[in-house]
């Protein structure tokens, strides 16, 4: 073995131990990285009433009140469970039903998640909206479904 | 002449010289298409006109990631082979890393404030290029720090290598954990998912960033080879015997 050959194995050795004390850091810490829980953790773990989380979902089709005063109201589902979230105050612009959020905020002892901010997310689709409709008219178009894992 | 010959300093600056022109304009040419896409290419079904945005965060996020895998590459060559042009290349790439970072950072901020509803989350994506940013920083000052280049050299191709982990993060972070950001719309496993209309001009510009960076990190590497010898220049004058005495006389 050259000196050259020995300091590549040298390198790539540690580069696989680094590489894996790295994996096992960020698998260790996965519940903390997430961003949001989705309603599926919530119903998993019931949260208790005043402690901070981050929920995020779509917003049910059909499920948005909006009362006066800048209160509204919406259920977050992932399409298996949902969560209903009552709100005051501006909501993003891309906020709508079947839209993807991340609502902060805490649980109120009747079940209902009081939120303080509410973030829009969106899929990783872009396209012009004459291709949208197309889509839609056509029947081919998949709702938001990057949500919810 | 073989490719191993421009491993010569002299001779890579000559040929930085010649090339420099062509890759100019090559950038010219390649930004004035690119932008010329991006006004004709049409607005998102949700997003408006604010989709535009893309087209610069997008191919600087790229272009963030692309350079510190070349100095990845350069810190291999400085370790393994010491090879003189490899930490010229890594130092000449690490401010110009820094700033595709910087500015991808920025426009996502502006972005995130009309579509999402905020500058800045703390998810996994947003943070691991926040992490590369200061990645970059901290290089550049542990190059300041240490005097010997030869000594630097090696320090920094140690902790380059080691942040070749943040790389895969960056690229994961929206498939190993939920975040605000979307997934992937270019480099998938099922393909893009961004209308062609769209791709185009986004693909173009990528390419105009690149060679922006090809550019400038051309002359950064001269710049940088030309700093080095007058520090050698300097060096010998100084232990030039009599030169001290002269000047107190």
């Amino acid at each position: 073995m050259t000196r050259k050959q020995r300091r590549l194995t040298l390198i790539l050795t540690a580069g696989i131990v680094i590489a894996a004390a790295g994996a096992l850091v960020l698998y260790g810490l996965t519940d903390k990285i997430v961003f949001f829980n989705s309603p599926s953790d919530v119903a998993a773990h019931h949260p208790l009433p005043g402690s901070r989380i981050r929920l995020g979902g779509l917003v049910e089709v059909g499920s948005v009140v909006r009362d006066s005063d800048a209160k509204v109201s919406f259920a977050v589902t992932d399409n298996s469970n949902k969560v209903p979230v009552v709100f005051v105050g501006i909501l993003p612009d891309l906020f709508r039903e079947g839209q993807g959020v991340v609502a902060e905020g805490t649980f109120e002892t009747n079940g209902v998640f009081k939120a303080e901010t509410v973030l829009a997310k969106h899929d990783e689709r872009y396209m012009p909206k004459e291709v949208a409709d197309a889509l839609k008219k056509s029947g081919q178009w998949k709702g938001e479904a990057t949500t919810g894992k | 002449m073989a490719l191993v010959d421009f491993a010569n300093p002299t001779r890579f600056v000559a040929l930085t010289a010649r090339v420099t022109p062509w890759l100019i304009a090559l950038t010219i040419a390649l930004f004035a298409v690119g932008l010329y896409g991006t006004a004709l290419a049409p607005d998102d079904y949700q997003q408006g006109a604010t989709v535009k945005i893309m087209f610069i965060h997008v191919p600087c996020a790229w272009l963030s990631m692309f350079v510190y895998a070349t100095m990845a590459i350069s810190s291999l060559g400085t370790l393994v082979w010491r090879h003189p042009l490899a930490d010229v290349a890594a130092r000449a790439g690490a401010p110009l890393g820094a700033a595709f970072t910087f500015v991808c950072l920025a426009t996502g901020s502006l972005w995130g404030k009309p579509m999402w509803g905020t500058y800045w989350v703390w998810d996994a994506r947003l943070t691991s290029e926040l992490v590369l940013l200061i990645m970059y920083l901290g290089l550049i000052a542990l190059w300041q720090t240490i005097e010997d280049p030869l000594k630097a050299a090696r320090a920094v191709a140690v902790l380059t290598l080691v942040g070749v982990i943040n790389l895969p993060i960056i690229k994961f972070s929206v498939d190993w954990w939920n975040t605000l950001h979307q997934p992937a719309a270019v480099f998938r496993m099922d393909g893009p998912t961004i209308d062609p209309s769209m791709l185009w001009p986004l693909l173009v510009m990528a390419l105009a960033a690149t060679c922006l960076f090809l550019t400038l990190h051309l002359l950064a590497m001269r710049n940088e080879i030309l700093r080095r010898r007058v520090r050698t220049l300097r060096l010998m004058e100084a232990a030039r015997p009599g030169v001290g005495s002269e000047r107190s006389a």
